[in-house]
């Protein structure tokens, strides 16, 4: 059911301010989403302040100096630093993205970063993604074939191999999923753009010859057709996918196959 | 909940091998109504406005009437399916089947006392 408040243990009360670094001219104001499930509080919002002068380029660079060197609680994922993982995406902004991709040449006025919308929080800017990852599993993100194995490899031609491009490069961040309000209010049972993007990238593979089960499993009220075309998903991608065209082509697909 | 895995209640849930009807209901009646909106515009709007005895003549005639009705119907039912989406997004469980089952039979009504009121002008 939709939910225009939040319940009262997820009402976010005013955080702690964190001293500004002495000496510093060129000073940035950060507030940042704070949640310990330890401590029995409700969620904050605590304010810190980064010398810029010593500080990289992108947002995870200045989240990694505040724990480096203002508050060591402060928790959030991270890896490659380089758009290729997809484990910090976070709320900046006001924009689902990957802090590592993301510079704060970008961002006007205070940095405001909250963790991915919608989503059970783990801690501080951690969201729990395990439904996420088994809505993923769920539509079989692998190579299904039927005939005999060849002698090397499964070949694919140029034109073929050119389909997947503009699928293959998500990275499962889940910045698309928790933009779209749809997986918010049915994201037990819709499976998001994420999930039907990888969908549609083994559909659409020439190797793959499951094509008619994976829409078997996918037709379906809430799995598929949750998607109104909001297009969420497509303006917030850090790597420029366009999950909505591919959710279209499905829905192309399904009707041919209905008519 | 023995046994159920997180990727049984990714799969478990919503497997009801349907939802294209619906999809190929709407882009029907959309498709229709690209045409028959401008048609019913037209015919409604030059019906408009005049005595009774000159929009009972007018509806009195084939094409503005059979205009008025099929637009009548195919708005009413687009407008259902599109709410009836609208209620399964947003309101679940009992107020959901409560609200999907007042909006059909409000959608019913309108097309039976709509029909009824355009034979009642034409004939």
């Amino acid at each position: 059911m939709v939910q225009f408040t939040l319940p009262k243990n997820s009402t976010i009360t005013k955080g702690k301010t964190w001293p500004k670094p002495e000496g510093a001219t060129n000073v940035r104001k950060f507030q940042i989403y704070r949640w310990n499930p330890d401590d029995g509080q409700n969620p904050s919002v605590d304010t810190y302040f980064v010398d810029m002068d010593t500080c990289g380029p992108m947002v995870l660079d200045a989240l990694i100096k505040i724990k480096n060197e203002i508050d060591p609680t402060l928790t959030f994922r991270r890896s490659c630093r380089e758009g290729i993982c997809g484990s910090c995406a976070m709320n900046i902004d006001g924009i689902n993205t990957l802090a590592c991709i993301y510079g704060m040449e970008e961002i006007s006025g205070d940095v405001k970063i909250y963790p991915l919308p919608h989503m059970p929080v783990v801690k501080d800017l951690i969201p729990d993604l395990t439904h996420f990852y088994a809505q993923h599993a769920s539509i079989m993100p692998w190579l299904e074939t039927k005939t005999q194995r060849p002698e090397h490899e499964w070949k694919q031609s140029i034109e073929d191999r050119k389909k997947l491009d503009g699928l293959y490069e998500c990275v499962m961040c889940a910045s698309c999923s928790t933009s779209c309000p749809s997986y918010w209010w049915n994201g037990d049972r819709y499976l998001g753009p994420a999930a039907l993007l990888h969908a549609y990238r083994w559909i659409i593979d020439s190797r793959d010859e499951a094509t008619g089960e994976r829409l078997d499993d996918l037709e379906d009220p809430f799995k598929l057709y949750r998607c109104h075309t909001i297009m969420n998903c497509a303006k917030t991608c850090p790597k420029g996918l366009n999950p909505a065209k591919a959710i279209a082509s499905i829905k192309k697909m399904m009707v041919e196959r209905h008519v | 909940m023995k046994f159920v895995t997180d990727r049984k209640r990714a799969v478990g849930l919503g497997s009801g091998r349907t939802g294209t009807h619906h999809h190929w209901q709407m882009l029907i009646s959309s498709m229709a109504l690209v045409v028959l909106v401008p048609f019913f515009v037209f015919t409604f709007g030059v019906g408009f406005g005049g005595t009774y005895e000159e929009v009972q003549a007018y509806f009195a005639r084939p094409f503005p009437a059979l205009v008025t009705g099929i637009s009548l119907v195919v708005i009413i039912l687009h407008v259902m399916h599109e709410t009836h989406e609208a209620i399964v997004d947003y309101v679940h469980g009992v107020p959901g089947k409560l609200a999907h089952a007042a909006v059909t039979a409000l959608s019913y009504c309108l097309i039976a006392s709509g029909l009824f009121a355009l034979l009642k002008i034409a004939l």
